[in-house]
This record gives structure tokens, C-alpha cells and sequence, in this order.
């Protein structure tokens, strides 16, 4: 198998809290050796002088719309956006049609992606049949079958009892319960974030309770039940301290944030344009600022983009009838840089960490992380290069994103799955 | 904040400026003898053509914009959901584009969905006249209860108005303060507390909110009453059997406010639900006049917007 030899990077290892200019040779798709002045014969070099090298990127959070709903996104044109982010690792919601809630559906992910995914794919299986809450799914059997975790993300488990033994049965099988957290009552048919701008625009909110109020169940069902619980793409204020309060608590409670909910409000959006639109939604200023302070503190464990395809034409509607959900995986790193990063709200370090230990540990994935002999998944990205979004050359087959002509400072430049560069900017 | 809005078109108050209002309202009274003469036709827009586009039954607006158009020369076409090819399953976007296609010079629009005119406007080159979008604003109805308020020879400086009912769910409301909180009027808004959120306060410089309907009469010298909007409630947010005992507007309300307070409602009005129909027919209703004023209200506003002449005078 060819070598491949990364060249003067400042290479950022969070696992072994290492954090210098060095080499990375990277051979039969294992981490050979991370050091000084590495040479190998025959080896082909990648100089990455003035970049980032760090672990390849995991996202916990995507939605790739196969099988079902290939007409938005697949497992390969979803695979490519993930590469073109700088990730090397996503985790597809079970939401596709049928929903992942058995093993059949979870080998036919595995094995898709195994063909024309060009990074890993780690399904996540549902937690009910059909993510209808009504009945378990088969969480032993998809567990076997390669699933990382159990959600019914989009649907969240409204019935505290399914949920108590939908922890029980995770916990036994060493996965976590990932929930979206939306109290469906409180939300029913909200189409932005409960507050002045709702108000403003006529439309119907989604208020921060409806988040707190189940983040607030599900830490004392974790507590009950020792299961680990993750809450998915957290919003609001008070869910972060709760999960911060659990964390001090000793529980086994960890979450992750979006980028978008760290750099938009709803104030920042353009009234009734669908590219905003998303659940949760985009909130206060004031829970940005909680987001942000989350990530600093460490109630939130890892940043996951929730890249949620949808085609123009079920986004070109009225708003209140656009589905929720933007793109999320090309951005990630741009906009990460620039809310945390670049005003210096935390360092690089903790952000790489954001993207590679925090997902991998949380997931159990032996990945995220540059120690010899792992697999030799590489993100290697710009803390300064300026480049501009065009969502129009984006690799996913939906065009909804928010950031849309953007100019970033600081990107992906190259993403390496096992020692192949998969992807490389232009 | 809001995206810049086409200046020809009209798709809310929030955007206007006073000078702005104050050109369409006093162009509106001007019009008044044309409207109240039976067979006067004007021929200000003669060989324009505006296309009336309701998604959403009315029965006020869309005659009173037809009207309007009519007695300016326009020519009008009138198309609702019900028999288009928007009930073949058509998209919004590509109704609008295919309507757009055949070049009329306005598009009065009516839409269920809040920001429907706003969204379709960014992707449209024709200008959009907003006849009510959602629970979000209904400018032309503003205009012509402003319009009615100074007929009254009342100003709006000072004005002490209540605005009563589901103020949620209601685009009449929004336009209303966004209007009067323009001219310096004292805008109290009243409703069950379901139905009053308290960002409302926020939403223009002199508003207040209440939940008790007799705080909000005192002194007023404007009552508008709103018509309980079922269709757009999602949930039962009030006991019904309660709401009239509480927010419905009776005789024995009226010695709480001056003595000369005009009651207004938009229509169409629920005779023992919102309103009792004493009051409804009383000396002190305006709700005909504020029919009366639809017309040449939207008179100006198709002006203002066919011709620019409006937003000329107000730069002045």
C-alpha cells in the first residue's frame, strides 16, 4: 500500500495532548509515525506548511436521506460533503425510509457506505420502531449490526416511561440514547424560536422550554438508569446548565452543539427565508452567548453540524410549510474558526478536540486521534485561508444553507481516509 | 433587518416611514368624491392591469382592491385558490412566476402562510401589494382604519386605542401599532393572556398590554375590536363559553371610555362573541366607515404603487 508523508504541519493530536510542527507518515492506512523530520522512500509527501493536522473529523450528527429519500441526499453524494468539510467520520440519523429501526436497514447503510461512501459511515439506530415511540426497536440486533447509538432524532421519545427503558437497554449494550429534545406539545406547530421575532413576523414559536423541559427528564432518567445520555444538537440556556449540573453530578451525561446555533440568532435571519429554518431553531443572542460559553466550559463535548438536506423545491415554500433543516458539513470548520477560535474564545486544540476525542469518546470509535498503529484518518485544514461558500458547487445534492457566499477565514484543505486523500481543496 | 422592500410594492407598515403614510392617507381623501359617486371612473392607471390573488376566502378587501382598481381606469383580474391550478397542487413560487409571465403591473396578494408576499417578492420582479399574510400584517386594513380615526377628527398624537381580542393570531393588530406607535399614539392592546404575548410590548415604542378589557377602555378614545380568529387558533387557548363574558365588547363598557370613542372592528364582525350587537350598531360605530375608507385608501395605495406618485411626495 502506497506511504503518504504529511510535511511540516503544526500537528495537533488532543488524545496525546500533542501540539507541534512535525511530520505524519502514514502507511497501509495506519498512523506509522508522528515526529521531526520523518522520511520514507517512496513515499508521497504532502506539504502541509502553515495548516493544521490533525485527526480526522467525526460529525455525530448527519442525515444522508438513504435509503429513501435519495432524490435530497445519498450515502456517497452526503459522504462527498462530509470529505469536502474536512471530515473523515459521520453518523447518519436513522429518519431515512423505512426509518433504521432493525439490523436489515443498518447493514444495508454499512454496506452502502462500504461501496460508495468516501468516509466512514457509523449508523445510528432508532430507539423506537419507526421512531413512532411507541414501540422498542430492535437495539440489540442493529447494535450487532454496526449502529454506534440509538435516536429517534426528529421524533423525540415523548413517553418518559419508553425512554427510562430505552436507557436501560442501551446501557446494556455499552451505547449511548441520543435525544433530540423538544417537548412535541410545548412546539406543536412552531416554525422559529419563541420570542420578539416570532412575535414581530407572525409565526408561530418553538420556545426554549420545549428543549429544557425534556433535557430536564432525560438527566433525571439517566440518573435512574446509569445509561449514558447525549443530548443532540443543544440550543438553549437552560438545557446547558442542566447538562453542566449533571456533569458536576457525576453522570453520564454529554452534548453537542451545532455550528449554526453558535454563530446565528433570530434576529440574524432573513425574515421567512427557509435556509433558516431548522429544529431546534435558531434562538435568543442569549443562548448563542450560552452556546458559546458551553463550549468553553465543557457541558458541551463536540460540535456536530445536523446537516439535514432538503431539495429546492420542498425549500422554496411558504416558511411555516418548509421542512426544518439546512446543510451543515462544508461549513463546519469555517464557521467554528470563526465563533470560537478567531475572537479566542477557546484554542484550536479545543476545537479539534470539539471535532475528533469528543465525538470518538462519547461513540466509542477508535478514531479521533493520531497515536501509532490507529487508523490514518487526517483533516488537515487553514487557520487563515479566505475562501467563499458557493453552495451552488456544494458535493451534497441540496443547496440549503444559511452561509451561502460566506467568506471564512480558515477551512478544510485535505481530508485523509485511512492514508488516502479523499478530498482536497481547489 | 428586514430584506429591502421592493419600493414599488407594499407588503407591510413595519417598513414605511410616517411621511410615507401620511402621503397615502391624504391621497386617500382626496379620492373620496370619485369613490362616492356612483358612475366616476378615473383614468390615473387606464392600461395597467393588476391581478387580485386570494388564497384565502375575503370577501372586503378583494372587492374594495377590485373596486379601487376600477375606478382608477385598471384593469383587474381575480383569481382564488379555489378553481386555479394551485388546487392541482401547483407550487406558490411557480403560480406567482406564471402569473408574473404575463406581465401584470401589481399582484394584490392574500396568503394564509405569514411572509408568503415577502418570500415571493425576493423571487419576483413584479411588485406585490400584501392583502393580509398570515397572522403577520394586513397593511391596506391600518391604512384605512387611520384613515377613519382622522375622518372622526380625532388625532392620533396622543391617541389613547384599544386593541382588543386574539392579538396573537392577528394581522390587523400588528399593523395597526406599527401605524398608530408611527404617529405617537397610545396603543393598548388587551386579550386573554394565552393570547397576548409579552414580546408584544417590544414590537413599536408606545404600547402597552393589559388582560383586563375595562384598564384598556378607560380613557380610550379609539375601541378595536378583533374578530375571535378560529381558523387560525391551534388549540383551544380560552375557555369559548368565557370569552365573551370577558373581551366581548358590551353598552355597559362604553361610559369607561370618553365620550366621544369611535368603536371599530375589521370585520367580519361575530355578533355575541366579540362584540354585542348594540354596540355594533350603535351611534358609535364606525365599522361602515371603515368599509367606506377600504376603497379609496386602496385607491392611493394602487396609486403609490402603479405610479410611484406617493413615495415622489413623500420625499418631498
Amino acid at each position: 500500500m502506497p506511504k503518504l508523508l504529511i510535511k511540516n504541519g503544526r500537528v495537533i493530536d488532543p488524545a496525546s495532548k500533542f501540539d507541534a510542527v512535525a511530520d505524519v507518515l502514514l502507511e497501509d492506512g495506519l498512523i506509522a509515525a508522528v515526529g521531526p523530520n520523518l522520511s520514507a522512500a517512496g513515499a508521497e509527501i504532502f506539504d502541509a506548511t502553515g495548516l493544521i493536522v490533525a485527526p480526522g473529523f467525526i460529525d455525530m450528527h448527519v442525515h444522508l436521506r438513504e435509503p429513501g429519500f435519495e432524490h435530497a441526499e445519498t450515502i456517497e453524494s452526503g459522504s462527498r460533503a462530509a470529505a469536502a468539510g474536512g471530515f473523515t467520520s459521520v453518523c447518519p440519523m436513522p429518519n431515512t425510509s423505512p426509518v433504521n429501526d432493525n439490523a436489515t436497514v443498518t447493514s444495508y447503510i454499512v454496506e452502502k457506505a462500504k461501496r460508495h461512501a468516501i468516509v466512514n459511515v457509523w449508523p445510528i439506530g432508532a430507539i423506537t420502531k419507526g421512531s413512532k415511540g411507541e414501540e422498542l426497536a430492535a437495539i440489540s440486533s442493529m447494535r450487532n449490526a454496526g449502529a454506534v447509538a440509538i435516536s429517534d432524532d426528529g421524533q423525540p421519545v415523548m413517553n418518559a416511561r419508553m425512554m427510562r427503558r430505552a436507557m436501560e437497554l442501551a446501557n446494556s449494550h455499552g451505547i449511548p440514547v441520543i435525544n433530540h429534545c423538544e417537548d412535541l406539545h410545548l412546539s406543536a406547530g412552531g416554525d422559529m424560536h419563541e420570542g420578539f421575532e416570532s412575535v414581530r413576523r407572525g409565526l408561530r414559536g418553538i420556545p426554549g422550554c420545549s428543549e429544557d423541559v425534556m433535557v430536564a427528564r432525560d438527566i433525571l432518567l439517566a440518573e435512574v438508569t446509569g445509561a449514558h445520555y447525549h443530548v443532540a444538537h443543544i440550543s438553549s440556556k437552560h438545557s446547558v446548565e442542566m447538562v453542566q449540573f449533571a456533569k458536576a453530578r457525576g453522570l453520564r451525561v454529554t452534548s453537542e452543539v451545532t455550528p449554526h446555533h453558535i454563530a446565528l440568532a433570530d434576529r440574524d435571519t432573513l425574515p421567512f427565508d427557509s435556509n433558516y429554518k431548522m429544529k431546534p431553531p435558531l434562538r435568543s443572542c442569549g443562548d448563542v452567548d450560552a452556546m458559546i460559553a458551553g463550549v468553553v466550559s465543557g457541558a458541551i463535548d463536540a460540535i456536530a453540524t445536523d446537516h439535514a438536506p432538503h431539495p429546492g423545491s420542498e425549500k422554496m415554500q411558504e416558511f411555516e410549510k418548509c421542512p426544518f433543516g439546512i446543510l451543515g458539513l462544508e461549513t463546519a470548520i469555517g464557521v467554528s474558526l470563526e465563533q470560537l477560535v478567531h475572537p479566542g474564545n477557546i484554542h484550536v486544540v479545543r476545537m479539534v478536540e470539539m471535532f475528533t476525542t469528543g465525538p470518538a469518546r462519547i461513540l466509542k470509535l477508535n478514531r479521533g486521534t493520531l497515536a501509532l498503529r490507529s487508523p490514518a484518518d487526517v483533516t488537515i485544514f487553514s487557520m487563515d485561508r479566505e475562501w467563499t461558500y458557493d453552495v451552488n458547487k456544494s458535493a451534497s445534492r441540496s443547496r440549503n444553507s444559511p452561509f451561502d457566499g460566506k467568506t471564512f477565514r480558515g477551512g478544510p484543505v485535505a481530508t485523509i481516509v485511512r492514508g488516502e486523500v479523499v478530498w482536497q481543496a481547489a | 433587518m428586514y430584506s429591502p422592500d421592493t419600493p414599488a410594492g407594499l407588503l407591510g407598515i413595519e417598513p414605511l416611514t410616517r411621511a410615507e403614510i401620511q402621503a397615502i392617507l391624504d391621497r386617500a381623501r382626496e379620492f373620496r368624491p370619485v369613490a362616492e359617486t356612483s358612475w366616476r371612473k378615473l383614468d390615473l392607471l387606464k392600461g395597467r392591469m393588476v391581478v387580485n390573488l386570494f388564497f384565502e376566502a375575503s370577501t372586503r378587501t378583494r372587492t374594495s382592491f377590485e373596486i379601487a382598481a376600477k375606478r382608477l381606469g385598471a384593469d383587474t383580474i381575480s383569481i382564488t385558490a379555489q378553481g386555479s391550478s394551485v388546487s392541482k397542487g401547483e407550487s406558490l413560487v411557480d403560480t406567482l412566476n406564471t402569473l408574473g409571465a404575463m406581465r401584470p403591473d401589481a399582484i394584490i396578494m392574500r396568503h394564509s402562510a405569514s411572509g408568503a408576499p415577502h418570500f415571493l417578492q425576493r423571487h419576483l420582479g413584479i411588485p406585490i401589494i400584501n392583502a393580509g399574510d398570515g397572522t403577520h400584517e394586513h397593511p391596506t386594513q391600518a391604512l384605512l382604519d387611520a384613515r377613519t380615526i382622522l375622518d372622526h377628527g380625532v388625532r392620533l398624537e396622543g391617541l389613547r386605542i384599544a386593541i382588543i381580542g386574539d392579538i396573537a393570531h392577528s394581522r390587523v393588530a400588528r399593523s395597526n401599532v406599527h401605524l398608530l406607535s408611527k404617529f405617537g399614539a397610545d396603543i393598548v392592546l388587551c386579550g386573554p393572556a394565552s393570547l397576548l404575548p409579552r414580546e408584544l410590548k417590544q414590537l413599536a415604542p408606545g404600547v402597552t398590554l393589559t388582560t383586563d378589557i375595562n384598564e384598556a377602555i378607560a380613557d380610550a378614545g379609539v375601541i378595536m375590536m378583533l374578530r375571535v380568529q378560529l381558523e387560525r387558533q391551534h388549540e383551544a387557548a380560552f375557555p369559548a363559553g368565557e370569552y365573551f363574558g370577558s373581551y366581548g365588547l358590551r353598552l355597559e363598557h362604553l361610559h369607561l371610555a370618553r365620550p366621544d370613542v369611535i368603536v371599530m372592528h375589521p370585520g367580519p364582525i361575530n355578533r355575541g362573541r366579540e362584540i354585542s350587537s348594540e354596540v355594533a350598531d350603535s351611534q358609535r360605530s364606525a365599522i361602515l366607515n371603515q368599509v367606506e375608507n377600504g376603497i379609496v385608501v386602496r385607491m392611493a395605495v394602487l396609486e403609490r404603487v402603479l405610479t410611484g406618485r406617493g413615495n415622489a411626495q413623500a420625499a418631498h
